[in-house]
């Protein structure tokens, strides 16, 4: 089977500087990835060239084996690490909005998550907390049956005790045939969860290898190597 | 509520120690059906992957076994789970005195320090 995200020397350079430089690996089916590094190492660049919110200076990035566009965007369902919504739109609203544009979008499952969380559809986004906000755009990105989740930094805003809903959440909604690629900080917190682990630093990939090869190889936790390798 | 896992070792180790260690106290009994490898690795809060090796290894070792349809049970050999739970205990003792022996006691010594902690508490166990 093609591997669902692939990158090939992949590039990207904003003026002369490189934001990512000769990224290569590629990612199979029904794994948890996280992709980690620390402030300004590409996270976000390569995750808007998964999604055609940029285009490479050079080299490929390929979601299914197509260029990102509208075919795989019907496959890829993105959390981006701002909020997304008018604030003068209501839950209920968003969840339409979503039904609207996305095929794959199941709104039962969204309405169950929205009613454990305990959030008032009728509520405008601008009555949310800001923690409240990321759980709601986290239970639509969620809900879709993708191919490909990719999540920039869901976990950033909210509690430690919704922060192991979401974590539940993830590992509840994708299917044996997706991917969820999660990019963050709080390492800690998610690396249970995950199958492989993607080293980003100046824009360059450092290490790609799964959670327990780095437990068995370094005997350390993902969480310890990566405080070692990114020391300040 | 997350299983609790150490930080320096291969968490599908982990898991099947805790998994043994429940099949040992009897959380889950001979002949016992399992959870599905998605249940158990939500209730743990772990990678569903990293669940299906530890079952893979376990079921390696005979202490689970599954039937293709059904899901996966743990096994109802008493004599392999009486085997496990020594073999544990062994472990369990090997490594207390290793750990003696960095604090600077030989085996006899740590044998006499058993001895006398037992006479001088109120063991519970106590036959």
């Amino acid at each position: 089977m093609r591997p669902i995200l692939e990158c090939q020397r992949l590039t990207k350079k904003y003026g002369s500087f490189f934001a990512l430089s000769n990224v290569t690996f590629s990612l199979e089916r029904g794994q948890i990835v996280g992709l980690l590094g620390p402030n300004g190492s590409g996270k976000t660049t390569l995750i808007k060239l998964a999604n055609g919110l940029l285009n490479p200076t050079d080299g490929h990035i390929m979601i299914n084996g197509l260029a990102p566009g509208t075919a795989t965007k019907k496959i890829v369902s993105y959390l981006p690490d701002r909020s997304f919504f008018n604030e003068y739109m209501r839950v209920k609203d968003m969840l339409a909005y979503y039904a609207d544009f996305y095929r794959n979008f199941s709104m039962e499952r969204a309405a169950k998550m929205l009613d454990t969380l305990e959030i008032d559809r009728s509520k405008r986004l601008s009555a949310l907390s800001k923690g409240a906000k990321e759980k709601v755009q986290l239970v639509l990105v969620m809900s879709r049956d993708a191919d490909l989740y990719i999540l920039d930094e869901p976990i950033g805003g909210v509690d430690p005790a919704a922060r192991d809903y979401i974590l539940q959440t993830i590992l509840t909604n994708y299917s044996d045939n997706a991917t969820v690629l999660i990019s963050t900080h709080l390492i800690s917190d998610i690396e249970n969860v995950l199958d492989r682990v993607l080293f980003l630093q100046n824009g360059q990939l450092t290490l790609n290898a799964t959670a327990d090869e780095i437990r068995t190889q370094y005997g350390k936790s993902v969480d310890a190597l990566f405080r070692e390798v990114f020391k300040c | 509520m997350p299983w609790d896992l150490d930080n320096d070792r291969p968490i599908y180790l982990q898991l099947m120690e805790r998994i043994q260690q429940n099949i040992i106290s009897g959380v889950y009994q001979p002949g016992d059906k399992l959870p599905s490898v998605r249940d158990l690795a939500v209730e743990a809060s772990v990678n569903p992957n990293t669940m299906q090796k530890a079952l893979s290894e376990l079921e390696r070792f005979g202490l689970v076994y599954s039937q293709r349809t059904s899901g996966r049970f743990i096994t109802d050999d008493a004599s392999m789970i009486q085997k496990m739970r020594s073999e544990l205990a062994h472990a369990h003792i090997r490594q207390f005195f290793s750990q003696m022996h960095d604090l600077g006691f030989s085996d006899t010594d740590t044998l006499e320090l058993i001895q006398d902690t037992l006479k001088g508490e109120d063991h519970e166990t106590d036959s």
